[in-house]
């Protein structure tokens, strides 16, 4: 992805969502935040008091009651600032990806046969375009006919083209991207403005942003806190009376603001969209902040081997000679036997003879050339090849060499058949080896030559680098790993054990992973899965996070919660770590928030007192300058420590993957231990400062 | 060690040798195991087959508290009207007179609700009748109504998922027959051969050294006290309760008293580890309420001891300690640690007077009690920490970046929303009470009522605002003990902290059962490595955080008016 800003506050944004942040103070967009909807009533109420105190006693000086009205209303300036400057990163990282797919124009083949163009906003769901070599594909769709190499970069960043045929799990595309050859036709998916980055778009914005439930439980428990501030604000009244203390509405006022949790209240909704748009930066699209918030709460990960924990293919690792067979000898055939195999195997068994030391790589070089220089054909006799293809039936391919060869290579028991029907034995030392392959995970293909057994070549699963630490790490969240295979259960255990997962499914037919899902489901885990093709679609749908590749099919993409734009199947990973990232950041600040309460007691309340119980000097323990001094330097505190705070809630709290006892007791210590001590050192800086002006 | 610090370590010690036996014996019982007090069955059974009721019919949690409001509803209204009419009824030998209707409206919604404000004085505003078949049988069957509740709760997550929380007929009638009567037998007993009268014939006339008559109430008191103490209810035969001579006669029976208030606390939460099988989390909950106790109990022994330094200041030398209001036979110590317990426990008698001690003393008895969640009144203790522990499953979830789990259930907006509204009800009750009493005697102290409300208070000023904040403490942790000094029995504070006493017993069970019944409804999530723990101590410390913090916050201002600033203009 270009046009990815890691500056948090890129100025042109900065200019935009200063703007918002007034905006924002409409009264019926501030009811969605209760905190600070409250902190706007009591800005209200002191601008009031600061007017009637122009002329009008009782209610101290005009200077100090419009100060307080002016840190308040900054106060509510600085929440909504951090909204807006959330929503204008989201944003800023959508419009990129939308930029894309603006009006290109569209070759519409009308039902009747007939063709025209038409810009790309007035394509409907239904409707067929065509694109040929050089066209920018107008809209997300899917091929109906056709096959064509594309170029994704544009989404994914990604250069290399990939090949998109009708039919299959390959047939999708998304707008934006380039047709490089060839000719598709395309069925039009989705509606205009309702892509999948439309509606992420829409998320972002706030219009269509739905609270996630962890922070609706969040949002009550808050406003319960606020409200308990209202009871001790409004009963301080006839306390006050009753203790012959004239209490101005400044400071009850102020008080009441320092008190509520206007932190985690002025950032609550700026963590929820940055929890999307790290997910975003990620390159997942995500449907809705729910999946966010609940892959931070998975349990179990299915991924598939292939691809996610080998590197795509199996490849060839060793070369395993017959008894009384020379090595060179055997290597030669091999790479006879491969020429014509296009397979990623086929290519990896050429390149381990290349690299082979028995065999010197020139003399494989140039038989490989010789070859390739002979015609091809059946029955020319003389000095041409016959390459065998592989079949289902044979289970073996090979070549019939000019002079005479016949040699197969094939897995072990259709070798051991045609071995056996041409009456010859199949040694026992090779089978032996075979078994071993088997049992470490990796493939045997055996060659013969005229009906005799030349060797064995292994075949051997690669774990991706690193792989294993990312399962340990998973496995120290608490997220049991399950790799999905098509292969063996013997080399699948072969392959979890070595790769670190803790658990597999082998011979993984489709529906298998529906049913693990269900039964992991039913014992109260939530799970999630990745998965690009038609045959996935209903296990995406049935986990709970289903991460649908860019590149699958159109049902795969609607049937999963998001979309990873990078087709990687490593992703779920980040996913997982940006959802606890989200709760973490909440929580912590939520923390936060609420111990700074106890210094700003200990500021406001001997302050509100002190003129007639000077006894209560003695709680004064920050020695504060003066009541209004005291006063000040609370709600000054109050207010800048939001915009302190915005680079946290935008980046996320760190996760540390140390078990959750340990994790809390290092957060309670940071932002509960720190939350108590930080305002006292604050506050009394402030009142420093404060005091020089009063 | 001295004798008085030997007295309150052995006190501890055996309500410690007790309760944990009884804890585990509790578990026992209302899991329907096997336990050596099954030879009652019989007698339970007869119970529920006169009643109709069959006790193994499951309840789901609406059911439950169905049940359990019905039979409160209706001893009020039995109460209330016996109260009304107890001069014209039998067992009066004193010839005591009715209850006012504010005062019967008052006393029957304290004893039900285990709190025991007594606006009346036993010896002249009670007959043995009520004494008996309303004080102390509500005496019991508060208690139990508590003990039932909180098995539900535990019910609800003992199985993985569950809509039924139990019985309530069951539980209710186990509590007293496996626990409250056998024990507030054995007390009583004690109490009786102690010198705490017991018996039914009227005042006992005594002429004193310098010849004066005097008049001296008597009853059937001993059995009461037993089960006042046994069932955190607190209230006392006698008016001065636990400090006159015949209700705590001496030092054995202070200790008798003492420990009897604290088994069953101290059983139920013990009780709670054993039945859920966790016992660890039984022990880390003991652990967080112990060191809040602690807390309490340490600066108000070393307070009371070192003396009233306003006396000191007179240069008077106070080698016993603070006296004032205070017992010879118990002293200053047994003092402190009886009005910590009695405060952090619901029971609310008392063997000294609080208003008469320090200022910090009453500072930590009103904490205590608008914590209310150490320890607590039988049964709604723990359900009171149930709303504590929910608070801080829920943050130190976040916190952990999982969404919060409570035993294996999610804890998701419902259950928040209950948890925050139980929190916000003591503040607002308790705050606006006081504010309420605060508004009246400052602007309406003339009123024009039988008690002009200038005239509530005996000691104005910072103590007097004490005095009306902790009345309406005790009425909502439903304690039952008072600073005294306040003028009480009138119609101001009759209806006000009969109100503040329903909502303050009633929703915070309500509450706990109803966030207990929809957990246990939900899909058991089993626990793994990303799992918080709440059996750990590093969960004890943020829940004891998350009290502290919460209660400090909401009472601070009016701490700070009350004994802090007394405290401090005292220096």
């Amino acid at each position: 992805m270009k046009a990815q800003s890691n500056k948090l506050f890129e100025p042109a944004l900065v200019q935009t969502a200063l703007k918002e942040s007034f905006i924002k103070l409409n009264p019926k967009v501030m009811l969605r935040n209760p905190v600070m909807f409250t902190v706007e009533v009591g800005t209200v109420i002191m601008l009031a008091v600061s007017i009637y105190s122009l002329t009008n006693h009782g209610q101290g000086s005009f200077t100090y009651n419009f100060v307080i009205f002016l840190i308040l209303l900054i106060t509510v300036l600085f929440a909504n600032f951090a909204e807006a400057i959330a929503e204008a990163r989201g944003k800023a990282q959508a419009d990129s990806l939308r930029k894309t797919r603006e009006d290109t124009p569209a070759n519409v083949i009308f039902e009747d046969g007939t063709t025209a163009v038409v810009s790309s906003s007035r394509l409907k769901k239904g409707d067929v375009f065509y694109c040929e070599a050089g066209d920018t594909i107008p809209t997300d769709g899917e091929i109906i006919e056709g096959l064509a190499t594309i170029d994704e970069s544009a989404i994914t960043g990604e250069s290399a083209p990939v090949i998109r045929e009708a039919g299959g799990d390959k047939s999708s595309v998304t707008g934006g991207t380039k047709v490089l050859s060839d000719r598709i036709k395309v069925l039009v998916t989705t509606q205009p403005g309702e892509s999948f980055l439309d509606k992420m778009i829409a998320l972002v914005e706030g219009a269509s942003r739905q609270k996630t439930p962890n922070e609706i439980a969040l949002t009550i428990l808050l406003a319960s806190f606020t409200l308990i501030f209202i009871i001790v604000c409004v009963t301080l009244q006839p306390f006050a009376d009753y203790a012959k203390t004239p209490i101005t509405i400044a400071a009850l006022i102020s008080l009441f603001v320092c008190l509520i949790p206007t932190t985690i209240g002025g950032l609550l909704s700026a963590i929820g969209i940055a929890g999307m748009d790290r997910a975003l930066r990620a390159n997942v699209i995500t449907k809705s902040g729910k999946a966010v918030e609940t892959a931070g709460d998975i349990d179990t990960l299915l991924l598939d081997k292939t691809g996610t924990i080998t590197i795509g293919n199996r490849k060839a690792t060793q070369f395993w000679p017959a008894p009384g067979i020379n090595q060179a000898e055997m290597i030669k055939a091999c790479v006879l036997s491969s020429l014509s195999d296009e397979t990623p195997e086929g290519k990896s068994i050429i390149e381990l003879s290349l690299n082979d030391k028995g065999e010197s790589p020139r003399e494989i070089e140039k038989l490989i050339n010789q070859y390739k220089a002979l015609p091809t054909g059946e029955g020319l006799g003389g000095a041409s090849v016959t390459f065998i293809k592989f079949t289902a039936e044979t289970r073996s391919s090979g070549i019939d060499t000019p002079d005479g060869k016949r040699i197969r290579k094939g897995a072990f028991d259709s070798i051991r058949n045609l071995v056996q029907k041409a009456g010859n034995k199949f040694p026992d030392e090779t089978a032996e080896r075979v078994k071993i392959i088997s049992s470490n995970g990796g493939t045997p293909l055996v060659v013969s030559e005229n009906e005799q057994v030349l060797g064995v070549i292994e075949l051997q699963d690669i774990i991706k680098p690193g792989i294993a630490e990312r399962f340990d790490r998973l496995r120290k969240m608490g997220v049991k790993t399950v790799m999905v295979t098509g292969d063996n259960p013997l080399t699948a255990k072969f392959i979890a054990e070595k790769a670190g997962v803790d658990d597999f499914i082998a011979e993984a037919k489709p529906e298998d992973k529906m049913n693990y899902i269900k039964q992991e489901q039913n014992s109260g885990k939530l799970v999630a899965m990745m998965g690009d093709g038609t045959n996935d679609a209903p296990a995406l749908a049935q986990a709970d996070v289903g991460v649908a590749m860019n590149s699958g099919t159109q049902a795969a993409k609607e049937a999963g919660n998001m979309v990873d734009l990078d087709n990687d199947p490593t992703k779920l990973i980040e996913i997982v770590e940006i959802g606890k990232q989200l709760l973490i950041t909440r929580g912590t600040l939520t923390t936060f928030s609420i111990a700074n309460d106890v210094a700003k007691y200990f500021a406001i309340v001997p302050a509100l007192f002190i003129a007639s119980i000077p006894a209560l000097q003695s709680i004064n323990i920050m020695k504060l300058h003066s009541p209004e001094s005291a006063i000040l330097s609370a709600v000054i505190f109050n207010a800048i420590i939001i915009p302190l705070l915005i680079p946290l809630a935008l980046k996320g709290v760190e996760y540390k993957p140390i078990g959750a006892s340990s994790l809390l007791r290092r957060n309670l210590l940071i932002y509960g231990l720190g939350g108590v001590i930080a305002p006292f050192i604050g506050i009394k800086l402030i009142d420093l400062v404060v005091a020089l002006f009063i | 060690m001295n004798t008085e610090l030997l007295g309150i370590v052995a006190s501890f010690i055996i309500t410690l040798l007790i309760a944990i036996p009884l804890g585990k014996y509790l578990a026992k019982t209302f899991a329907g195991e096997k336990v050596w007090t099954d030879f009652l069955k019989p007698i339970e059974n007869a119970i529920f087959k006169l009643s109709g009721i069959n006790p193994a019919k499951p309840m789901d949690w609406k059911q439950f508290l169905k049940a359990m409001m019905t039979i409160n509803i209706l001893w009020l209204v039995y109460g209330f009207f016996v109260l009304l009419y107890q001069d014209k009824l039998p067992l009066n030998p004193d010839g005591n007179p009715g209850m006012t209707a504010d005062l019967a409206f008052n006393t029957i919604i304290s004893f039900v609700v285990n709190c025991n404000l007594q606006h009346y004085s036993g010896e002249s505003g009670a007959t043995y009748l009520t004494q008996h078949f309303i004080f102390m049988f509500l005496h019991f069957t508060s208690c139990a109504t508590g003990i039932a509740a909180a098995i539900a709760v535990f019910k609800a997550f003992r199985d993985k998922t569950t809509a039924d929380v139990g019985n309530f007929w069951m539980y209710f009638v186990r509590s007293i027959t496996r626990l409250l009567l056998p024990i507030s037998a054995i007390i009583a007993l004690i109490l009786a051969f102690n010198g705490t009268p017991s018996s039914y014939a009227g005042k006992d006339k005594i002429i004193t050294v310098q010849g004066d008559t005097v008049n001296v109430s008597r009853g059937p008191a001993a059995p009461m006290i037993a089960i006042k103490h046994l069932g955190t209810n607190g209230g006392g035969w006698f008016g001065a309760n636990s400090a006159h001579p015949l209700e705590n006669p001496n030092y054995l029976t202070n200790m008798v008293e003492i420990i009897a208030q604290f088994i069953i606390p101290v059983a139920m939460i013990l009780a709670f580890g054993y039945f859920i099988n966790r016992k660890k989390l039984g022990w880390i909950i003991f652990g967080v309420m112990m060191v809040g106790t602690l807390m309490f109990m340490v600066p108000t022994i070393i307070g009371e001891v070192s003396g009233n330094p306003m006396i000191a200041k007179m240069g008077i030398s106070q080698p016993t300690g603070s006296m004032e209001g205070k017992e010879v036979r118990f002293g200053p110590m047994a003092t402190g640690y009886w009005s910590t317990l009695t405060t952090v426990t619901s029971t609310g008698s008392v063997n000294g007077m609080h208003d008469s001690m320090v200022p910090l003393s009453g500072l930590w008895q009103l904490l205590a009690m608008m914590i209310n969640g150490f320890f607590g009144g039988c049964g709604v203790g723990i359900l009171n920490y149930l709303v504590y522990l929910i608070i801080a499953v829920f943050i130190s979830g976040l916190m952990v970046g999982r969404t919060p789990e409570f035993l294996g259930h999610k804890v998701e907006a419902r259950e928040v929303k209950i948890a925050a509204l139980i929190t916000l009800l003591s503040p607002f009750l308790i705050m606006a009470g006081t504010a309420l009493s605060s508004y009246m005697f400052v602007h309406h102290g003339n009123a024009d009522w039988a008690v002009k409300p200038s005239s509530w208070l005996n000691n104005p000023g910072y103590h007097g605002f004490s005095e009306m904040l902790y009345e309406y403490t005790s009425a909502n942790a439903n304690n039952g003990s008072g600073f005294e000094g306040l003028g009480d029995n009138n119609i101001f504070w009759n209806v006000s902290t009969g109100i503040v006493l329903l909502f303050g017993r009633f929703l915070p069970i309500i509450g706990p059962v109803a966030i207990a019944g929809l957990l246990g409804k939900k899909k058991y999530v089993p626990e793994s490595a990303g799992t918080l723990r709440i059996d750990t101590v590093t969960f004890g410390i943020m829940t004891f955080a998350v009290i502290l913090v919460l209660n400090a916050l909401s009472y601070f201002p009016a701490l700070a008016l009350g004994p802090i600033a007394e405290h401090f203009s005292m220096k």
